[in-house]
């Protein structure tokens, strides 16, 4: 755990793209916060002057619903987010397990759990997603969404778990942990996990942009619970109103602005970790610092 | 041929079956083991247009759905069932647009998702792999990074968001391009300019979003292979023998680092569908998205099962194509 503390300090001096990305995300979790303090409940409306421009009253203007945006935002934020690190985690426990299992078993258990996660990968996830939702659109709520959409997030990152243990089980202190008899269970979980833990920080970050911007996509197209405020359904109901058409623009620009930011700003991490976590990148950069010295 | 050529082709046709069975599974099962009935909904939405219904009239309705469906009988035999119609290409009529069938409206959606798929795809992989190639060669120059930075810009942003605010901003603030559909009301398909001309600039906005994204992500993969690639000794070998820049690039880096990007290709085919879908819907172009959004807008439950099956079949397909085309970039697949 403090190593994982460590590499992010590291992250911040270093690497400009993710500094950037850290102030950003915490500006968006400050704003999402916020709502604590909100004076008006999303769940009302028609409490203030519909279609308002952005004013000193209203930072975002009001919605046609009578509602303010930037208060309605930090709403919607704060359940966009909850919404994808719950989705993060959830397929984070599929894709550690499978990851972890596959690559350290090897042999059949290995073939059998592979060729099932690339069909998961190569499935197309949206289709299915409308079709489950579609069905399901009447009892839909933001738990059960993000259950339903982590049950598709984990091939991608299970993969790139288990070619990270398959090098680690060849190592001297897995044989090392394995001849004084610990379970498999106790290897991986202790002696492998710590080495996958920084990939499984990059993959979560990943996760997290992927599982809010499919609940934009699904909640554009009505397949959310539309009475939750969250970036999704705040561009559905502006649909839903014409925003566009009645000049209305404020309306849309807040959470098209706010979830743009933010997947910039999450993306900028994950590269960064990424880059930092690739050792060839790492020597390169290593190497340009030395020369740098030199000269 | 030999044996390994030919157990590679083994290999990539039982994945590609074996992901279009677990995903025809996945839709065979969630409306049986959902909470709610896709027959309900489709008798509350029928009543709920208001004209009084005789019980009886709406117990012979729930009947002829749930036959419609295929939800009668035992799971087994629903299951059998289901796996007939498909292999006989039959889907059930479409509600929304009684009595065509779904097959026949798939059909006429089909050739514009594929066609929208296919040229931004291809655009979007070279264009991206390209650049990426030039920028991992040269190292650090002002362009590699300007072009990195927009890369990183726009490659995170979601599939929705960037159609939507192309829309915004060439359809209706600044007029040039029309707002959606595929080609000029009226228009009859010839092979005229006035009807390619509509065509292209129908598809311009669409194409546009799924390339700007798209782009993104090869060009920072691909220099990132590149860069690992040049590292390499005999990379450092051939300059010293004075071969030049253009070759070396092209015939020897090149050539080794597209090898991932083509695998990558067939893993994110299914990716960038999922932003044709939502493309399309953005744009009102009349391919399976658009049909699909007009399906969860009419409750059209078979609808939605047909083009949830036929992106299924669809992309299993188009993986596999790339799959069976890998040998041909890379012969150490066939001589092994």
């Amino acid at each position: 755990m403090r190593s994982l503390v460590r590499i992010i300090a590291d992250l911040y001096r270093y690497d400009g793209r993710c500094r950037f990305g850290f102030t950003v995300i915490l500006l968006i979790v400050i704003f999402a916060l916020l709502s604590f303090i909100s004076p008006y409940d999303p769940g009302y409306s028609y409490y203030a002057a519909p279609n308002m421009p952005p004013s000193r009253q209203h930072f975002f203007g009001t919605t046609s619903r009578g509602q303010d945006v930037f208060w309605l935002m930090t709403f919607a934020v704060r359940n966009s987010l909850t919404f994808g690190v719950t989705t993060a985690l959830l397929s984070r426990i599929i894709a550690v397990f499978v990851g972890l299992t596959a690559g350290y078993k090897g042999g059949m258990v290995d073939r059998i759990m592979m060729v099932i996660n690339d069909s998961f990968v190569v499935l197309p996830v949206l289709p299915l997603l409308i079709l489950i939702n579609f069905i399901m659109k009447g009892v839909m709520t933001l738990f059960r969404l993000a259950v339903i959409i982590s049950l598709f997030g984990w091939p991608w990152d299970a993969r790139l778990i288990r070619s990270q243990v398959l090098s680690l089980k060849e190592r001297e202190f897995t044989f090392t942990s394995r001849f004084s008899g610990s379970r498999t269970s106790r290897v991986l979980l202790t002696e492998h996990l710590p080495f996958v833990m920084p990939i499984i920080l990059s993959t979560t970050i990943n996760n997290l942009l992927w599982a809010i911007g499919m609940e934009v996509t699904l909640a554009v197209l009505g397949l959310s619970n539309i009475s939750i405020p969250t970036i999704g359904t705040t561009i559905y109901w502006a649909n839903q109103h014409q925003a566009l058409i009645s000049g209305v623009w404020w309306w849309l620009a807040a959470p098209v602005g706010i979830s743009v930011l933010l997947f910039i700003a999450l993306y900028l991490l994950v590269v960064g970790l990424g880059e930092y976590l690739d050792p060839r990148t790492r020597l390169q950069r290593m190497k340009g610092v030395l020369s740098d010295e030199r000269a | 041929m030999s044996s390994t050529f030919l157990r590679y082709i083994a290999q990539r046709v039982v994945q590609c079956i074996l992901v279009i069975f677990i995903g025809i599974t996945i839709t065979f099962l969630v409306p049986r083991f959902s909470p709610t009935d896709p027959v309900e909904a489709a008798v509350n939405r029928a009543m709920m247009m208001g004209q009084y219904s005789h019980p009886d009239a709406v117990r012979m309705m729930k009947e002829a759905l749930t036959k419609m469906y295929g939800l009668d009988g035992t799971l087994g035999q629903q299951y059998i069932r289901f796996w007939k119609g498909l292999l006989s290409g039959d889907l059930g009529p479409s509600l929304s647009s009684f009595p065509k069938p779904v097959m026949s409206l798939i059909r006429t959606s089909l050739p514009w998702t594929a066609g929208l798929l296919l040229v931004s795809a291809i655009i979007s992989w070279t264009v991206g792999n390209l650049l990426g190639c030039l920028a991992g060669y040269f190292g650090n120059q002002r362009w590699s990074q300007v072009i990195g930075m927009i890369a990183m810009a726009l490659h995170p942003i979601p599939y929705y968001i960037m159609a939507f605010v192309l829309l915004v901003a060439l359809a209706y603030v600044i007029p040039v391009f029309p707002i959606g559909g595929a080609v000029d009301i009226g228009l009859k398909p010839s092979l005229g300019w006035i009807y390619i001309s509509s065509l292209l600039r129908h598809a311009f906005l669409p194409a546009l979003s799924l390339v700007l994204i798209g782009v993104g992500g090869w060009f920072i993969g691909m220099r990132t292979l590149v860069t690992n690639v040049v590292a390499e000794d005999y990379v450092t070998y051939a300059k010293y023998a004075g071969v030049s820049d253009r070759t070396i690039m092209y015939q020897y880096v090149m050539k080794n680092a597209l090898l991932p990007q083509i695998t990558g290709l067939a893993m994110q085919i299914g990716l960038i569908f999922n932003g044709a879908l939502i493309t399309e819907y953005v744009f009102s172009y009349p391919g399976l998205g658009y049909l699909a959004y007009n399906a969860i807008f009419t409750g059209d439950y078979s609808l939605i099962m047909g083009v949830a099956i036929f992106s299924i079949v669809g992309v299993s397909l188009a993986v596999l194509l790339i799959d069976l085309a890998y040998p041909l970039f890379d012969p150490r697949v066939k001589y092994q």
